[in-house]
Formats: C-alpha cells, sequence, structure tokens
C-alpha cells in the first residue's frame, strides 16, 4: 500500500482557516503533509496521485449523531456496517448514540464499540454515552469512565431527559470532563405518543400530532440550565422555528449554547407523510414549510451550528406497517451530501463552504474531535466529492443496512468521491 | 391501482376527502333504489352473486359490521367475517401478511375496521381487491357519514347551503373527519361544537364554523349531528367528568326548546344516554337516529354495487324484480 496520497489540482476548501482555492494537497504518514499552489513529490513511487480536477477537497465530515445499533439489534446495522455507510457518505469520523441494547452507559459498553470499530477500517467511530444508567431519566451514568475509554459527550438521545434536576445536574458534571451534553429536546407528557407534526396534516390523517412546544419547551430548558450551569448544551436535531430563535436567544446571552439540525429537517415537511408514508415517520417530526425555511436560514446565518444526520437504521418490515406502529427515523448517512447540496447549496441558500464547515468544521469543533480541518500536520480525514455530479437514490446500493429513506428515487445532486482516513482511502467511486 | 372508467369511485372507498362532490351524490342516488330491498319479504337480490367479501374487524363493533354483512347478503354475496378475536391477527401477524393471505384466496373485496389511522390505505395500497374502509382510527368512516348524508337529505330534500353542526370529541372522530369533508363538498355549511381538548387544534384550517357553547351551535344549526364521547376521553385527561361534560355540552330537549328551528337529531351511535345527548332528544320527534341505521344498509349496497363495476343508471334495473 502507497504510504501517501497526493491529491492533484482539486478546489481545497477549508472553512476552518478560510481557505478556497485551487491547488494540491498532500498526505504522508497520515498526517496532512502541505496543501497549497503546485506540489511535486517526483518520482516517488510511495505516493498515489489522485486526479481531483472538478472536485471539492475539503476536510473529513463528521457526523455527530447517527444510531449503530450494536449491540441490539446487530439485524439493521452494525458498527461496521455503519461506518462503511458513513464511509461511502464521504463521513470519516461519526459519533454513535448510546440507545443500543444493552445502553451504552458504561465504559466496558463504550469499549467494546471502540473495538469494533477498529475492525470496520471505515470511518472513526466515537461512542456517545448515556447521561442516566439505561437511558431511564433517574441515575446519572460514570461520565468520567465512560470518557476515559473513548466516549466524546453524553446524551439520552432517543429519550427525552424529563427531569430538569437530572439535565442540570449533568450539565453541572459533564464540565469536569469537558463535553457536551446532547439533547433530544422533547417534552414527554405533550409528545405523548404523537406520531407526526400536530397541525392540518395530522388533523386530516387523524394521526395523533407532536406540537412544536414539545420541542421549544425543552429546548429553552436546557438553554436556561446551561446559562444556570455553564455546561455546553448541545441540542439535537432542531425542528422548529421556535427553537431556532430560542437558540438565537441564548446565543445571544453568551450561554453554551451548540445546535444541530438533520438534513431531512431542511428539506422536507409533514406533507411527505401523506398517504401514511412511514419513512416519513421520525421523532422530531418533519414540520412546516416556515420551519423547513427558518432552519435553512439559521444554518445560513450560524444559529445552527451543524448538520448531523440521525441516521436511524430499521429492518424493512417494521416500516412496513400501520403509521402509528412504525419506528421513528431513516437512514441519513449516504445522503446527507447529496440532499443537503440539493436543498440548500443548488439553491443558493448557502455556499459550498459553509456546507464544509457545518458537515467537519464545526462538528470537530463542538465535540473536540480530531480533524476538522486540513491544516499541516493535522490528521489526514479528507472528504472528495463532487457537488454537481447527480444521481438517484437506490436504496438497495446502501452499504447500510437499513433501507427506510424518503428519498428513493430521487434524482439529486452532490457526490462523493473519495472518502480518506489517515490518509487512506476508505471509500472511493472507483473502487 | 387506480379504476377504470368503468369503476366511477376508482378501486376503493377509503374516505370522502379524496373524493368529489359528484361521486359523493352518486353513491347518495344509487342508494335509493337499494332502500327498497330491505322493505321487500325477500330481501335478497342477485346482484353480487359469486362475489366473494371479507369483512376485516379488527375493532369491536356491532352496528357497522351487521349494516354491511346485511348489505352484502341482501345483494347475495358470499362473505366472511373476520375479527381479530380467534384469528391470526391475534397470534401477532402483521397487517401486509394478513393482506397478503386475504389476497391469495382470490377475494373480491374487503371491508376493514382498525384501529390505527390508514390502516385501509395500508391494505387497499397492497392488494388488488377493492377495499371499504369501514372506519381507521381517527382518521375517516366513509360509508357513516354517507347514509348521515343520506338521512339529512331524506328530511330536508336538499344538502347544498344546510347548516350542520357536529358536536363533541371531534378530535378522535372518524365520523366527524368524514362528515365534515363529505358535507363541504356537496355545498352543506358545517360547524362544530365542543370543548377546546376536543377539537383539532387546527381546527379552523378545515374552514368550518367553531362554536364554544353549545346554545350557540343550537341557534345556528338546521341539524346536529351528536357524537359519541367516548369513556377513555375522561381517563385520557381530556374533559374533567362526564356529569360536566353533560351540563355544558349535553344536548337536552330544554336547550333545543329554546332554538329558532326545529332541529334535526343525528348520531352515529352507540349512544351514551344522559351524557353527550339526553334520552328524550334521542327517542324524541326530531331524533332521525334510527333512520340512519336503515340508510346505512342501502348505503352500503351502493358502495359495494358500484366498487364491484356496477353501473349507476342500472341501479334499478339490477336490484332484480319488482317488488313482491
Amino acid at each position: 500500500m502507497k504510504s501517501g496520497m497526493l491529491l492533484q489540482g482539486g478546489r481545497i476548501l477549508d472553512p476552518s482557516q478560510k481557505l478556497d482555492e485551487a491547488g494540491d494537497v498532500l498526505l504522508l504518514g497520515g498526517k496532512v503533509e502541505s496543501l497549497g499552489g503546485r506540489i511535486d513529490v517526483g518520482a516517488r513511487d510511495d505516493v498515489e496521485i489522485v486526479d481531483c480536477a472538478g472536485l471539492v477537497v475539503a476536510p473529513g465530515f463528521i457526523d455527530v449523531h447517527c444510531h449503530l445499533r450494536e449491540p441490539g439489534r446487530e439485524d439493521v446495522e452494525t458498527i461496521v456496517t455503519g461506518a462503511c455507510a458513513a464511509a461511502a457518505g464521504g463521513f470519516t469520523a461519526v459519533c454513535a448514540m448510546p440507545n443500543t441494547d444493552p445502553v451504552t452507559d458504561n465504559q466496558a459498553a463504550v469499549g467494546f464499540i471502540i473495538r469494533q470499530a477498529a475492525r470496520a477500517q471505515a470511518a472513526r467511530v466515537y461512542p456517545i454515552g448515556a447521561i442516566s444508567l439505561g437511558q431511564r431519566g433517574e441515575a446519572l451514568a460514570e461520565f468520567g469512565e465512560m470518557v476515559g475509554a473513548g466516549a466524546v459527550a453524553v446524551s439520552d438521545d432517543g429519550k427525552p431527559v424529563a427531569s430538569a434536576h437530572l439535565m442540570r445536574t449533568a450539565l453541572e458534571y459533564a464540565r469536569t470532563f469537558g463535553i457536551p451534553v446532547a439533547d433530544h429536546c422533547e417534552e414527554p407528557t405533550l409528545a405523548n405518543g404523537g406520531a407526526m407534526n400536530e397541525g392540518i396534516v395530522s388533523a386530516r390523517l387523524g394521526l395523533k400530532g407532536v406540537p412544536s412546544e414539545a420541542e421549544e419547551i425543552m429546548a429553552i430548558r436546557d438553554i436556561l440550565l446551561a446559562r444556570r450551569t455553564g455546561g455546553h448544551i448541545h441540542l439535537c436535531h432542531m425542528s422548529t422555528r421556535g427553537s431556532v430563535e430560542l437558540i438565537q436567544w441564548g446565543k445571544e446571552r453568551g450561554i453554551s449554547v451548540t445546535a444541530e439540525v438533520c438534513p431531512h429537517h431542511l428539506s422536507l415537511t409533514e406533507d411527505a407523510v401523506e398517504g401514511y408514508n412511514t419513512n416519513a415517520k421520525m421523532n422530531p417530526p418533519l414540520r412546516t414549510a416556515a420551519d423547513v425555511e427558518a432552519l435553512q436560514k439559521a444554518v445560513r446565518d450560524g444559529t445552527i451550528d451543524v448538520i448531523a444526520t440521525d441516521h436511524a437504521p430499521h429492518h424493512y418490515d417494521e416500516k412496513e406497517r400501520e403509521f402509528a406502529d412504525a419506528p421513528n427515523g431513516i437512514v441519513g448517512l449516504e445522503t446527507a451530501l447529496a440532499v443537503n447540496i440539493t436543498w440548500l447549496v443548488a439553491r443558493d441558500i448557502i455556499d459550498v463552504a459553509t456546507l464544509v464547515d457545518k458537515m467537519s468544521c464545526a462538528p470537530a469543533r463542538i465535540f473536540h474531535l480530531p480533524g476538522g480541518n486540513l491544516r499541516r500536520g493535522s490528521v489526514a480525514d479528507v472528504t472528495i466529492f463532487d457537488p454537481d455530479a447527480e444521481w438517484t437514490v437506490d436504496p438497495a446500493r446502501f452499504r447500510s443496512k437499513g433501507r427506510n429513506t424518503p428519498y428513493a428515487g430521487q434524482r439529486l445532486r452532490g457526490r462523493v468521491h473519495r472518502t480518506i482516513v489517515d490518509g487512506r482511502a476508505i471509500y472511493s467511486t472507483n473502487g | 391501482m387506480s379504476g377504470s372508467a368503468a369503476a366511477p369511485l376508482g378501486k376503493d372507498l377509503l374516505g370522502l376527502e379524496p373524493l368529489t362532490a359528484e361521486q359523493i351524490t352518486l353513491i347518495l342516488d344509487t342508494a335509493e333504489p337499494f332502500k327498497e330491498i330491505s322493505e321487500r319479504v325477500i330481501k335478497k337480490v342477485p346482484t353480487l352473486r359469486g362475489a366473494t367479501i371479507v369483512n376485516l374487524f379488527f375493532e369491536a363493533s356491532t352496528r357497522t359490521r351487521v349494516s354491511f354483512e346485511f348489505a352484502e347478503k341482501r345483494l347475495s354475496a358470499d362473505t366472511v367475517n373476520v375479527t381479530s378475536s380467534g384469528s391470526s391477527v391475534q397470534k401477532g401477524e402483521t397487517l401486509v401478511d394478513t393482506a397478503r393471505n386475504l389476497e391469495a384466496m382470490r377475494i373480491d373485496m374487503v371491508v376493514i375496521r382498525h384501529g390505527a389511522s390508514g390502516a385501509a390505505q395500508f391494505l387497499a395500497d397492497r392488494i388488488e381487491s377493492n377495499v371499504i374502509n369501514a372506519g381507521d382510527g381517527t382518521h375517516e368512516h366513509p360509508t357513516q357519514a354517507l347514509l348521515d348524508l343520506l338521512t339529512l337529505r331524506d328530511h330536508f330534500k336538499r344538502l347544498d347551503g344546510l347548516k350542520v353542526c357536529i358536536v363533541g370529541d371531534v378530535l378522535h372522530s372518524r365520523v366527524a373527519r368524514s362528515n365534515i369533508w363529505g358535507l363541504k363538498k356537496v355545498g352543506a355549511e358545517v360547524a362544530v361544537c365542543g370543548p377546546r381538548s376536543l377539537l383539532p387544534n387546527a381546527i379552523d384550517e378545515f374552514e368550518v364554523e367553531v362554536f364554544d357553547r353549545i346554545d350557540d351551535a343550537i341557534a345556528w344549526a338546521d341539524a346536529l349531528n351528536i357524537l359519541r364521547l367516548q369513556l377513555e376521553r375522561m381517563q385520557g385527561g381530556y374533559i374533567p367528568s362526564l356529569r360536566e361534560y353533560n351540563r355544558v355540552f349535553g344536548v337536552s330537549s330544554e336547550r333545543l326548546e329554546r332554538a329558532p328551528r326545529d332541529l334535526l337529531i343525528l348520531h352515529p351511535g352507540p349512544m351514551n344516554r344522559g351524557v353527550e345527548i339526553d334520552s328524550d332528544v334521542a327517542d324524541g320527534p326530531f331524533s332521525v337516529i334510527l333512520d340512519q341505521v336503515t340508510n346505512g344498509v342501502a348505503i352500503r349496497m351502493a358502495v359495494l354495487y358500484l366498487l364491484s363495476g356496477g353501473k349507476p343508471e342500472l341501479a334499478e334495473v339490477a336490484k332484480g324484480g319488482g317488488s313482491r
């Protein structure tokens, strides 16, 4: 195997150093050796030359929110298949949520994920530990030991932290370890079995709705608790216009709040549920056009820091059922880039540099992860993509075991060309 | 899966929201000749002879199931009733597997009642047979609304401009939704009245009148369609008590007497006497609650006939020889 890679003639895009120029990038020994201009490696035959003409060369994408299902539901995803799906989607690293079975709420469970990820030889996988033991919302999990084993954040994602006291304690306790507390904002008594956004569509379809306030009440609770404690709250998968206003409010006051949004909440509305389409069922639910517009604007103006997938694979027959009984979530790793380019970049809502910032630089910065930049000496995690190539989503070709996507059959723009981790290609369109 | 030109309603009857005013009127008109069959000594015509129909009831139902069964039998169809108890459903079979098994038996039609909104469409999307929605969750119950419309039309001789108020738990009512769509499409004015906790939050977007007080609704309406108050709504915390519900929203003869005109009283049943409706109203001179039940059979015969490809203009002929 070659020990280096020369990425030749691409558009080097590294928003972390405000870099956007045509040139070469040389990766050697798992690090960025040099970048910019023409780089001549002479006659070295241990350096692979990669023609990047017409392609964007960016720091590797990092997904701070995905569900890899192992341990517990290896039939729908494993850490290996998830890490390979991530690689195919241009992600050099992903953060795995702890709602596994058993729950990732201790150092041994965190260590298991790290070991499985090492076997995958694909995207890096960073475990997120649970906030509470068993995600039961009662006793705090051992943050310190989990961080020691490799956890990068804590979250009870999938289960809202109902107790304000527990959230307060988690934010305080997490400060020792310098990790964010990521919260799935959902006021459980308001959401209470809701299957989609509450509004005219839910009223017409006769489906129980989840009002926006179920998210917003918890978002402002968390922001206020972050203010009280000085802890870092990271708000997962924001879906409403009201949440955007609350985050804005928090940021204006210097509160340590960061927020993510998912590609589906930036592209689809509750109308996608029409016909009881279970592949449009997720939590938080798809909202209205006004929400989508507010979220898009929040990505552009920086109110929302990160775009994360909330990749949630399910077995096809779990989705092939009555809407109210179908599980929440869609797969997202292999469509995220193209959905973002199609709905945001191609429609001039954000530029490609902003997209790279939301998918790479900001996630690395907020979760204190390696990568997220192409500085000399930085880890050689790189994503090369063609922002203009079009392709049609065919779930049968996903690396993920999950096929549950609302984008099946859609023609999207933006395609991953090569994904590089530690200077080694983990995914490449030509084999 | 859409119907051919020969099928004026398409393949399935899933709800009234997707239907046109013409299709709704067609069903009502087609029901007229079928009314008479039930008045005969021998209540049977050969119209659907050889057709096999499965009544798939995943929720308890007496009235609707019996009404469909009579409609089918009076049209000479072969029918099988499947209820959730004693079927493979109880053994954990999924709806999609149930659908595939029914399809494999080469049936012609399925009448489905299910607790999940969208279940009828789910089935219709997956099998070739005609599917009739006999109530899916809190979504639609189209044949109930059609029989309500027929009963209103019988009495008022028109639907256009008629003022109908639906009273009660609109939030959880498939009858309410189907009535709202059906009535609006044929030109009636529609209102709802009930505690706001039992109305959809987005009720304004249905473009109906909303009355917070039952007395205002009574003063406005030509007819009231009074919904059954599911007793579990009280446990669900939507209302404090049945007693207070009756005091605030219950339809009593005392309240009706204050109305500027006589109001026609409909109720889809089964009634909670003394809760949403007082007995003297239910049994009173303006109650058409039993006419609704009678019309239910005719409406279901019309729907079965039209979905099976029957020509609307031949309904009179199709019902066979003269009355005996």
